[in-house]
């Protein structure tokens, strides 16, 4: 094949090999680096949970007795070392709060959170790669037009107004779903698939707007290559030249954005969770930082943290298994 | 493998948009024994005396847990897990008769339960209902029906919190995590807790008196409030605890679907004035800052109008209420004068520091331009509720702040001289005493005399009360006006069929 571009040539220098040692390797440090720095900032964190938990009437001595007891008043460096520790073998800590497991708590929101960024991203990509296509194969007709103008609209609609018009028209007018809360899988199957379609939709909306777009452009690049046009004049439709060579090589710009975006997802799923009443790692996360329950600050933003990480890591080494000249390169 | 991926998503979402299409049929139980309240803040911790949140109390009390009296209501003391109390002459001693009472776990109420809950609060992380039971000396119980408790002066408001959060009655005998299961004698038991979400009382069937009208109660939590407006309009709810909006009032203007119940609260949104710092340990200058703002036209924009004004820290529910707002009205021209005449005709500055809650960040914006109208230039600065309590609440650095007060009669923190308002009156701190010694007359009258001179000091600017605005599917009835404790009592409620 005759296109080197898109920095095929640096990798192929590498090997994979090499390629997925740095990549796991930059993913360990910045773990390291993003507790140390999480730790740091929830302990410069102003107000104190000691105060927060004794409220309006605690007296000097009541809050030192309970920091005391809550182990507030030992060096950074050995708390750091314990929480490090424990996340190491699955132990977050305890809450300050509650006393409960911070894992168990995590566990369960980060379910809720879970379902809502799986279900967002499924349905942005599935309105997304079908419809990106149709608008690059079609970008001179009328059609395309309209579909880029609409995704233009969908790009400028932030996704809690998204929700709210949702809410208004299928909870309040309409009364065909509820307006908000959440019920888990286990417990009630259907009143679970119920409460997740609109924070779904409303989460979709604007990724599949982002999505389309850069479906289309990847796709428009892969259209104007020397390839397609050589399955062209071999009979391939213009359609099928796409299926069968365009995809692979449109995909590699698109999964890169499609990490991007899952950061973003997490994000956009915290003000969905706070619009549609949803008990999600947002809203743990929120919570926990007016409590300063620090514990359940950094073991949530841990985990966050991770999940962006693991994505990104993904994302590079898809590359790798995207790319037939990656693989190749052995030889 | 992107297929495949695809493909598998593609069938779980079909799977998943397909049993949605069947859920508006789902069969619950008889709709009428199900009641779904919504709540703006989700307790931190289930223990009472965990914590002095008010969320606590709010579903827990007289709900789940029970007291030995209670406060109804119309703010008056009923028998409740105690069939009757004597008070001994000298007003120091209290002799409590047990009902005939069991907790949910089916053990008997004993007086030994009553001793070992006392311990348990006075030694708990709630300051506040531990510092209302320091006043014991002693608590004894002769036998299993019967318990005295000493207390080391006449106290009327030890009685008061007794029949509140600090004087809750937990099952001794339980072995449970209190923070996360309950073990109370009241009418419902915690059925499920799911935070960040929702809280589930049922039914306790071997409730020892008259049994609850509900099989299951949820309060449900919403950090948004106009998500909780839509759940109340979309059938998921069939209360608002207390509407966050009151400019929303409008969404439930149709009687025939909705009913709201307006009423008071304890919740003082007290505009608090540093009285130790320099300009404002100036009486004129407090009381020109009270002439200065136009209270009535600040709940008409702020709160939709709903609020009553109070001009002292006394709600109209409390025996010792006089209408006090008409003391300083609002006169631009007069704090002027007054301010002229305390050395600032060339201006003033002060700082406010807010903490960043609705109806304080709301308050203050329009304090900001009436006190700039008569010549303070006011700095606003907006805390997280954390900092605040550090700043504001514990090192008193703040010239002016706004917060709500929600405690049941906490008129009396202006006794206190080291609290935040700095208010330093020894004629309050001595009539506080001897009202809560005093006789129950003597009480009112003394505490009469308190707010008034509170109010004529402008120890601070009492901005308005709080409304306790509920907002009711038009089934739902006996829904308490007023809200004269934390509790949201669920005694009278019920749904009609």
């Amino acid at each position: 094949m005759p296109n080197l571009r898109r920095g095929a040539t640096r990798l192929r220098i590498r090997g994979p090999a090499v390629t997925v040692a740095i990549r796991v390797a930059i993913f360990l440090l910045s773990l390291v680096l993003a507790s140390v720095l999480i730790f740091v900032v929830c302990a410069a964190l102003p107000g104190d949970i000691a105060q927060v938990i004794l409220g309006q009437n605690a007296t000097s001595e009541s809050l030192a007795a309970l920091r005391h007891s809550l182990g507030l008043d030992r060096p950074l460096l050995s708390r750091y070392l314990d929480w490090v520790g424990g996340m190491l073998t699955g132990d977050f800590g305890t809450s300050f709060f509650t006393r409960l497991p911070v894992a168990d708590q995590i566990a369960t929101r980060l379910a809720v959170t879970g379902w809502l960024v799986f279900f967002g991203m499924a349905v942005a990509l599935l309105v997304a790669v079908p419809v990106g296509m149709i608008a690059a194969v079609r970008r001179r007709r009328l059609s395309g037009a309209v579909i880029s103008g609409l995704s233009q609209i969908g790009l400028a609609v932030p996704a809690f107004w998204a929700g709210i018009l949702a809410v208004f028209i299928f909870a309040v007018k309409l009364r065909w779903l509820p307006a908000n809360g959440y019920v888990p899988l286990r417990e009630d199957p259907m009143q679970w698939a119920a409460h997740l379609v609109l924070p779904v939709l409303s989460l979709a909306v604007v990724q599949a707007s982002v999505l389309t777009r850069y479906v289309r452009s990847a796709i428009v690049d892969v259209l104007e290559e020397d390839y397609i046009r050589t399955a062209r004049a071999a009979g391939w439709t213009r359609l099928g030249a796409l299926w069968r060579h365009g995809l692979r090589n449109a995909s590699i710009s698109v999964v890169t954005v499609l990490g991007l975006q899952l950061a973003t997802l997490f994000v956009g799923a915290i003000v969905i969770e706070s619009v549609f009443a949803l008990p999600g790692l947002g809203q743990l996360l929120l919570d926990a930082v007016a409590q300063r329950d620090l514990m359940v600050v950094q073991g949530t933003v841990m985990v966050l943290v991770f999940a962006v990480l693991v994505v990104n890591t993904a994302v590079d080494l898809s590359y790798v298994a995207l790319d037939p000249r990656i693989r190749t390169a052995r030889r | 493998m992107t297929k495949k991926l695809v493909s598998a998503v593609a069938l779980a979402l079909a799977a998943a948009m397909a049993l949605t299409a069947c859920t508006s049929a789902s069969s619950a139980p008889s709709p009428a024994q199900q009641l779904t309240i919504g709540a703006s803040l989700e307790p931190p911790t289930l223990d009472p005396t965990g914590s002095d949140a008010a969320s606590i109390p709010q579903v827990l009390l007289y709900n789940v847990y029970e007291t030995l009296i209670k406060i109804d209501n119309a703010g008056k003391f009923q028998p409740l897990l105690a069939q009757k109390w004597q008070t001994s002459p000298d007003r120091t001693g209290y002799t409590f008769t047990l009902a005939n009472a069991t907790f949910a776990s089916g053990r008997p109420v004993t007086s030994k339960d009553v001793a070992w809950s006392l311990d348990r609060v006075r030694a708990g992380n709630n300051v506040a209902a531990a510092s209302q039971l320091s006043v014991i000396k002693s608590v004894s119980t002769p036998n299993p029906t019967t318990v005295v408790v000493r207390l080391t002066k006449p106290s009327s408001s030890w009685l008061f919190a007794m029949a509140s959060t600090a004087g809750i009655i937990f099952d001794s005998a339980s072995t449970s995590d209190f923070a996360t299961v309950p073990a109370g004698s009241g009418p419902y038991r915690l059925a499920r807790w799911t935070k960040g979400s929702d809280l589930a009382l049922d039914r306790n069937n071997a409730y020892w008196q008259r049994k609850a009208a509900f099989d299951t109660v949820t309060f449900r939590y919403f950090t948004d409030p106009n998500a909780m407006n839509s759940a109340l309009l979309s059938g998921g709810l069939d209360v608002i605890s207390n509407l966050q909006v009151p400019q929303t009032l409008p969404q439930f203007a149709d009687t025939s679907r909705y009913r709201v119940i307006e009423g008071t609260t304890n919740g003082e949104v007290v505009m608090s004035l540093n009285n130790s710092a320099k300009a404002l340990s100036d009486k004129r200058v407090r009381q020109a800052i009270n002439y200065a703002v136009d209270r009535q036209a600040l709940v008409d924009t702020v709160w939709a109008g709903k609020g009553t004004l109070i001009g002292s820290m006394v709600p109209p529910t409390d025996p010792w209420y006089t209408d006090l707002s008409q003391t300083y009205p609002y006169d631009p021209a007069k704090a002027r004068q007054l301010l002229a005449q305390a050395g600032y005709s060339h201006g003033l500055r002060l700082r406010m520091r807010l903490p960043v809650v609705p109806y304080a960040t709301a308050s203050g914006q329009f304090v900001a331009s009436q006190l700039a109208d008569v010549g303070i230039q006011v700095t606003t600065e907006e805390l997280e509720f954390p900092r605040w309590l550090d700043q504001v609440f514990t090192k008193a650095d703040y010239d002016i702040s706004i917060v709500a007060h929600v405690e049941a009669r906490d008129m009396v923190r202006f006794a206190d001289p080291k609290y935040y308002f700095r208010y330093d009156n020894p004629t309050v701190t001595r009539l506080v005493a001897e009202a809560d010694a005093g006789s129950e007359a003597q009480q009112i009258a003394k505490m009469k005399q308190v707010a008034a001179i509170l109010a004529n000091d402008a120890a601070a600017d009492w901005l308005f009360l709080l409304p306790n605005l509920v907002v009711t599917t038009a089934d739902v009835t006996g829904v308490p006006q007023n809200a004269t404790t934390l509790s949201f009592d669920l005694s009278s409620i019920a749904k009609a069929a």
